[in-house]
């Protein structure tokens, strides 16, 4: 079974990081996804896999053997939840930004840092990526 | 102008009456057994997805409790918040549970801090994450009628 | 009281939602959020009082036994982080009140700011390496949420680099906890310190270097700070004062309270490296800043340079450089803020903030200069001021223990931040401005950025001249570390 987890934590981890490495924005952002996938199963494997046994037993029975810790269990769903709640917003944020820029190569995008024209000097940074001066409403 | 499937339109109406309440059976059922908060919001998101695709992101919102995303997360984050505060007053930690059972003629009705933790967790749930569907929802729609807004 | 250990993390969480609530009605909106950070400042100088007397608050969520519950555990070094994360709070706010780059006012600005303050605070007081992992996420989402708020191409652009850079070193730090649950079975700090050594030697260094790699991610350390000037300068001035004061420096208390404290001594090569690191990322940011012309880009690099400083306390691995970590990153917080908000002062009496726009502040606000050179000058180092006595602890430590290439590097790079410092100095307000038109602007909106400009700068003043209050703390605080 641990060899298993293994195999699939090592798969999901290399072609994550494969996709994280593409210039394509939508893939790193995939990439990313799948990533926080392997890490997951490294954490459910941090508390044993041996048993499909409930970990949690009715009063009065008998503690079981070889059953998996819950704690891994209870951290993976907490983690997971927080995954699902960053690969909405990267993917809301990689639409947005492919919608806006025009572009989902990582290369062209360079809005936030222009590419200088200069050896020496740094590039200015084209107005409208500015904040507006003077402020609405104000001389 | 409207492309949305008849079909899928009238069969919303009852299914996301049956999804809400199905969302509502898990949620009370997580007191004991598998289910709870998260799980129920959950499903209340998918209902809110299905109004969403059927009959517009717009009409969706208007679903959700008090007509916005942001309320129910808004009302779930104090509500888990305040859960917690009963245990305080009796000089024990923050998030120290209570329960207690209710007699009623023949049922017994079982009321915990607990409860009401899993309460905000499933508004917290379903106003996030609703929130989150529909404005991708929405950028869908932008498209198909021609461009951003 | 032990409640009021979960204050930094429970009243900014609370204000969130209550400025969430009354998001339709922007001046409510505002005057709740300073009730709401004046309430949180109340609460950390509350906490202070209580652990100044030698007192560690503890809550253990749940009132569960103590390895098993998730605890909040407040000692001297996180009271005194959670004071100074509730100062940027009040500032940050209050800041916002003018028309000094403050932005579109976006109705959820108000509410991630607080969830950015929620992560920090709850970062500072846990005693549980998940709960850890949990706030550094919270504190992701919401300054992700406050990058990409503006939805100006070049702020989503932003926003991706630090998301994908970040959400790299969450992994990182989550595979991390993963191996360190998986070797020792505990996560409370308490049970992981005494759980530590039995652990092999060389399987505890493979997952000791995994956690200090994912906090160096998230501290900006070199070389992989990429995700931090790529990304800051796109921000609203407030904000950027904010998570530019805040976001990394929970990185370093992270990374002080595992490799400094819970952890100690870690193997011994840790440290080694970490100075080198530390090293470097002193000398590549001040390089980076030296290059820039925009301010806020100048001011971004010199957080990295700065996080080297920082860093290279937790790599003498003594007393001495723990209490010099913590008193040079309380003084470098507000310092920091201070250079944000003092160059947003500069855009909108100017209009600009690249230094080769613009010129003739020192005509029209001479006393500004007076306001520039106390955190300018103390970034740098200059005696008497805060910077003066940071670097002083730190290198007197570092020389202590014969660590002479360190201590040359940093001498060599406070050289160097005076450099930039002067080249702001010299454009901004000594040159004529390039446009002879000029006239400065005459309906602004300063006067509260005026009051936290020369409130923060009335910090690093009484930091300067009375240091002994805050040397005597640290030192306090930095004997507590590593002796459980």
């Amino acid at each position: 079974m641990i060899w298993a987890v293994a195999a699939a934590l090592w798969v999901s981890l290399a072609s994550g990081v494969y996709l994280c490495l593409s210039r394509d924005v939508f893939r790193v952002a995939l990439g990313l996804a799948v990533v926080g996938a392997g890490v997951n199963l490294a954490l459910l494997a941090s508390g044993r896999l041996g048993s499909v046994q409930p970990a949690v037993v009715p009063k009065g029975q008998p503690f079981l053997e070889l059953a998996s810790n819950p704690l891994p269990q209870a951290l993976v769903l907490t983690a997971i939840v927080i995954g699902f709640a960053l690969v909405c917003f990267s993917l809301a944020l990689v639409l947005g930004l492919i919608r806006d820029a025009g572009t989902d190569d990582a290369l062209e995008l360079r809005a936030a840092e222009p590419v200088p024209g200069n050896d020496i000097k740094p590039p200015a940074t084209d107005p409208a990526h500015e904040p507006e001066w003077p402020p609405e409403g104000r001389a | 102008m409207n492309s949305r499937i008849v079909i899928l339109a009238v069969v919303a109406r009852p299914l996301y009456l049956v999804i809400l309440l199905a969302s509502l059976w898990v949620l009370l059922r997580g007191h004991n057994e598998p289910g709870g908060g998260f799980i129920g919001g959950l499903m209340a998101v998918s209902a809110t997805i299905l109004w969403g695709v059927a009959h517009g992101t717009t009409a969706a919102r208007a679903r959700l409790p008090l007509g916005d995303a942001v309320w129910p997360a808004v009302i779930g984050l104090l509500l888990a918040a305040i859960s917690g505060v009963p245990g305080l007053l009796d000089g024990e930690a923050y998030l120290t549970h209570r329960a207690w059972t209710l007699a009623f003629v023949s049922v017994e009705l079982k009321l915990s801090t607990v409860l009401l933790f899993d309460i905000g967790v499933y508004l917290a749930v379903w106003g996030a994450l609703a929130g989150y569907a529909l404005a991708l929802l929405a950028v869908d729609e932008q498209e198909q009628e021609g461009g951003p807004a | 009281m032990s409640a009021l250990a979960t204050a930094p993390a429970i009243v900014p969480l609370a204000a969130a939602a209550l400025v969430t609530a009354v998001r339709s009605r922007p001046r409510l909106q505002q005057a709740l959020a300073m009730a709401a950070s004046v309430a949180l400042l109340g609460c950390a100088l509350a906490l202070l009082a209580q652990v100044a007397a030698g007192e560690t608050v503890v809550v253990a969520f749940g009132g569960w036994p103590s390895p098993m519950a998730i605890e909040f555990v407040v000692d001297r070094t996180a009271a005194a982080l959670v004071l100074i994360t509730a100062l940027m709070g009040v500032a940050a706010v209050l800041f916002l009140a003018s028309d000094a780059d403050v932005g579109d006012r976006h109705p959820l600005l108000l509410p991630l700011l607080f969830g950015v303050l929620a992560g920090a605070g709850g970062a500072f007081v846990t005693g549980d390496l998940f709960n850890l992992y949990v706030w550094f996420e919270v504190m992701l989402i919401c300054a992700l949420g406050l990058l990409a708020i503006g939805a100006r191409v070049d702020q989503l652009d932003a926003s991706f680099k630090y998301l994908a850079l970040n959400l790299l070193g969450t992994l990182l730090l989550l595979f991390a906890v993963a191996a360190v649950y998986g070797v020792t079975g505990h996560l409370n700090f308490t049970a992981l310190a005494g759980a530590a050594p039995a652990v092999a030697p060389g399987l505890w260094l493979a997952v000791l270097t995994l956690l200090m790699v994912a906090f160096l991610v998230k501290a900006g350390a070199f070389p992989v700070y990429a995700w931090l000037p790529a990304s800051y300068h796109t921000l609203p001035a407030p904000v950027l004062a904010l998570i530019a004061g805040l976001l990394t420096k929970v990185g370093i208390y992270a990374l002080l309270r595992t490799l400094g404290d819970v952890f100690s001594p870690a193997p011994a090569v840790l440290y080694e490296v970490l100075g080198w690191v530390a090293a470097a990322t002193m000398l590549f940011g001040v390089l980076g800043a030296a290059y820039h012309w925009d301010m806020r880009r100048i001011l971004a690099f010199h957080i990295i340079s700065q996080v080297g400083y920082i860093l290279l306390g937790i790599a003498l691995a003594s007393v001495a450089g723990y209490a010099a970590t913590l008193f040079y990153t309380l003084h470098h917080i507000v310092v920091k803020a201070n250079l944000f908000l003092i160059a947003a002062i500069i855009w909108r009496l100017t209009g600009s903030y690249d230094l080769r726009r613009i010129g003739g502040l020192y005509v029209t606000r001479p006393w500004m200069t007076l306001l520039l050179l106390i955190p300018a000058l103390s970034l740098v180092g200059i005696p008497p001021l805060s910077g003066f006595w940071a670097k002083l602890l730190l290198l007197q430590e570092a020389i202590g223990q014969g660590r002479v290439v360190w201590t040359v590097v940093a001498l060599v790079v406070s050289v160097l931040t005076l450099y930039s410092m002067m080249k702001i100095w010299m454009e901004a307000f000594w040159k004529r401005h390039p446009d002879a038109e000029w006239q400065p602007p005459a309906d602004t909106q300063l006067a509260p950025a005026w009051a936290v400009t020369v409130g923060l700068a009335g910090v690093t003043v009484w930091i300067s001249l009375y240091p002994q209050a805050l040397l005597v703390y640290v030192q306090a605080a930095a004997a507590t570390l590593g002796g459980r």
